[in-house]
């Protein structure tokens, strides 16, 4: 039998939790996907069906050239929408292909829960306590939750900074040592002797300056190739952003504010709407009492419950005068034809302003 | 009280309960109006109130919901949000209610909503619906009663059919789709209509399955409509000669069970056939011709 090589899709940055989480739950080598480039996704379309969703693409993409450079095991997770059937079809794909591979879900019973994953991790090392399982995951949580704030912080500022790339040198650097964490402590410490680096980091940043929510499907918002990095090109305008979805979010808080948001928007939304439809709408709400200047409505094509919750959305925004700009990602968009729209977006505002 | 009217769409899940829905308001005495079958001009109107990448069905349903607009007191828009545990339903259905509710805003909408995870059946909806308007809750059960009835008697009939066109030793074809795709005279009927007029007896996915048997094909799809049809393939695959899969641009669960059922259903000639805005008469012909020819083939049926 090979030696096991683990491999899995890419989501932004959290590859490096994921696989800091699977090396030490499973003692095996885990591979971080070959990077999302243009050849990815040409792959992930090729062999998945029409018109299915585009995270699916871009998933199937990372896994064929994962398996491409030695990965034997893939691991999927799933839940919301169409995700949750992603990988019965992407392992029938592949299988098709001819690749040959174990293919590990996360899910059991259509969800994936502290149990399920425990499960399927399981199966690749049988030697896992539950007490280990569960001490690594919630470090990896941790970790997530402190990368997800210094990266709320670094959007705040980014579009500010004095000196290009100061802000992605030290985010990359802070992952580094993110990556060497041995537990509770020395993520603490790490975490908090970053959190002060990049408070110290020099910005000039006016009182006033515009503010531009970032709203809509959870792949394109935290996967920055499949925006055609939006995040980056809107700092380049000097613009203060807010994302809302990160997995902390995903994970965590989504549970607990479901019933706030139904409240929130009860003029406009008597039901949940499905996957994060709610609380997009939630979201623009939230970003007109906030007196945000504009919101960017992100997708992937054929997102169904964004495709849903876009005429409501829309409404409100329209109730309340706020602008908003809609981006349906599909595999085939020009960087050009967006920084366009983008640069057309920042000039309404501006001038919007005066 | 008795001079209200209730629209109904003709559209989406009308097409899966509609005998249901029509037997119960009748009971209770109340004006029904349905909105007609569709044509372009309700595509037309209906994809003006969604975004262009919504799937034709919805499209479909928000103009018949237009067609309606001043034509009732009430509009009866069904939301569906979980109809067996552990499974679930496109999202479009969740936020039915909600999108209809933004996008005409001077409509008074019938509140029915089914979700199976709040306890709430489509028997819970219906009496709630009778007792806001104002009738008795007996009264409105025994509706409920006559119309479960005469709905179990429609599928019984189906089911009969569909045994007698089994029996029959023509060509079989089985179609399978979303009874809304299925029905719906812009997508499925034009296909049904030909093959009949090909002499072929069509098989339709439209009834009701006692156990739902989803193995070979998928064990972790969770969309009940969808385990459903996949169902319906398994039981009757081996009794008829080709299947010809219906789905409309871009159905979300479609695009993944599709494509189950396209790789894993093995020996037996399939054709998918996507609807969308654009697609024209001449080219869906050509499509089921050749298909037809090939399950011909297949079979020694053709003379060539």
């Amino acid at each position: 039998m090979p030696k096991p090589i683990i491999s899995f899709p890419h989501l932004g940055n959290y590859s490096i939790p994921i696989t800091f989480f699977l090396e030490k739950t499973t003692n095996a080598e885990v591979m971080i996907a070959p990077p999302i480039t243009k050849k990815t996704i040409e792959l992930g379309s090729k062999y998945s069906p029409d018109f299915v969703c585009l995270p699916f693409k871009y998933n199937l993409g990372n896994f064929i050239e994962s398996l491409e450079t030695g990965a034997n095991i893939l691991v999927q997770a799933g839940g919301g929408c169409r995700y949750g059937c992603y990988g019965e079809v992407q392992k029938q794909i592949l299988k098709d292909l001819g690749y040959n591979f174990e293919f590990l879900s996360l899910m059991d019973n259509g969800k994936v829960s502290i149990f399920s994953i425990y499960k399927a991790l399981k199966k690749l090392n049988k030697n896992l306590f539950f007490l280990k399982y569960f001490y690594y995951l919630l470090l990896t949580m941790l970790m997530l939750f402190f990368m997800d704030k210094i990266e709320n912080f670094i959007r705040l500022n980014i579009g500010f900074e004095t000196i290009k790339n100061s802000f992605k040198t030290k985010e990359k650097e802070m992952l580094n040592q993110f990556k060497q964490t041995k537990g509770f402590l020395s993520l603490i410490y790490n975490y908090l002797k970053y959190k002060s680096q990049f408070k110290h980091i020099k910005i000039n940043k006016p009182k006033d300056c515009l503010k531009i929510g970032i709203i809509g499907e959870l792949y394109t918002s935290m996967e920055q190739f499949s925006s055609y990095f939006i995040e980056e090109n809107l700092a380049k305008f000097n613009i203060q952003v807010k994302r809302f979805t990160n997995l902390t979010y995903l994970l965590v808080k989504k549970k607990l504010v479901k019933k706030k948001l139904l409240r929130e928007v009860k003029k406009y939304v008597t039901y949940d709407l499905g996957a994060d439809g709610l609380d997009n709408v939630a979201r623009a709400k939230y970003l007109i009492k906030k007196k945000y200047d504009g919101i960017i409505h992100i997708k992937p094509f054929g997102c169904t419950p964004e495709i849903g919750a876009i005429p409501i959305i829309n409404k409100v925004c329209k109730d309340y005068k706020m602008p908003i700009i809609y981006f349906s990602f599909d595999a085939q968009n020009s960087d050009e034809g967006i920084k366009t729209r983008l640069e057309a977006l920042v000039d309404m505002l501006e001038r919007k302003r005066k | 009280m008795n001079e209200i009217t209730i629209g109904i769409p003709r559209a989406l899940l009308y097409y899966k309960y509609h005998v249901l829905w029509e037997n119960f308001f009748q009971e209770l005495g109340i004006n029904l109006i349905i909105s007609p079958k569709t044509n372009k001009e309700i595509i037309e109107k209906g994809s003006s109130y969604v975004v262009d990448e919504a799937c034709l069905s919805l499209k479909i349903f928000m103009g018949h919901v237009a067609y309606l607009q001043d034509k009732c007191d009430y509009l009866f828009i069904p939301r569906f949000a979980c109809l067996k545990e552990k499974e679930k339903l496109c999202t479009n259905f969740l936020a039915l209610y909600d999108l209809v509710h933004n996008s005409f805003p001077h409509l008074k909408l019938l509140n029915f909503n089914v979700d199976k995870e709040k306890k709430e059946e489509q028997i819970d909806g219906l009496l709630e619906i009778a007792t806001s308007l104002g009738f008795s809750y007996l009264h409105a059960l025994r509706a409920i009663e006559k119309a479960k009835d005469k709905e179990e008697e429609y599928y019984q009939k189906k089911e009969n059919n569909l045994k007698n066109k089994l029996l029959n030793q023509d060509l079989k074809i089985m179609v399978v789709a979303h009874p809304y795709n299925l029905y719906d005279e812009f997508i499925g009927k034009p296909i049904i209509n030909y093959l009949e007029k090909e002499n072929i007896k069509v098989i339709t996915s439209d009834i009701k399955q006692k156990k739902i048997n989803t193995k070979g094909i998928s064990d972790t799809l969770y969309w009940t409509y969808n385990k459903e049809l996949i169902s319906f393939i398994n039981t009757y695959k081996d009794q008829v000669d080709g299947i010809i899969l219906i789905s409309t641009f871009p159905c979300g669960p479609d695009s993944l069970a599709n494509e189950l059922i396209i790789r894993k259903v093995k020996n037996i000639p399939i054709s998918y056939i996507v609807v969308d805005n654009n697609s024209s008469d001449t080219g869906l012909i050509t499509r089921l011709e050749s298909f037809i020819d090939i399950i011909k083939l297949k079979g020694g049926k053709l003379n060539a």
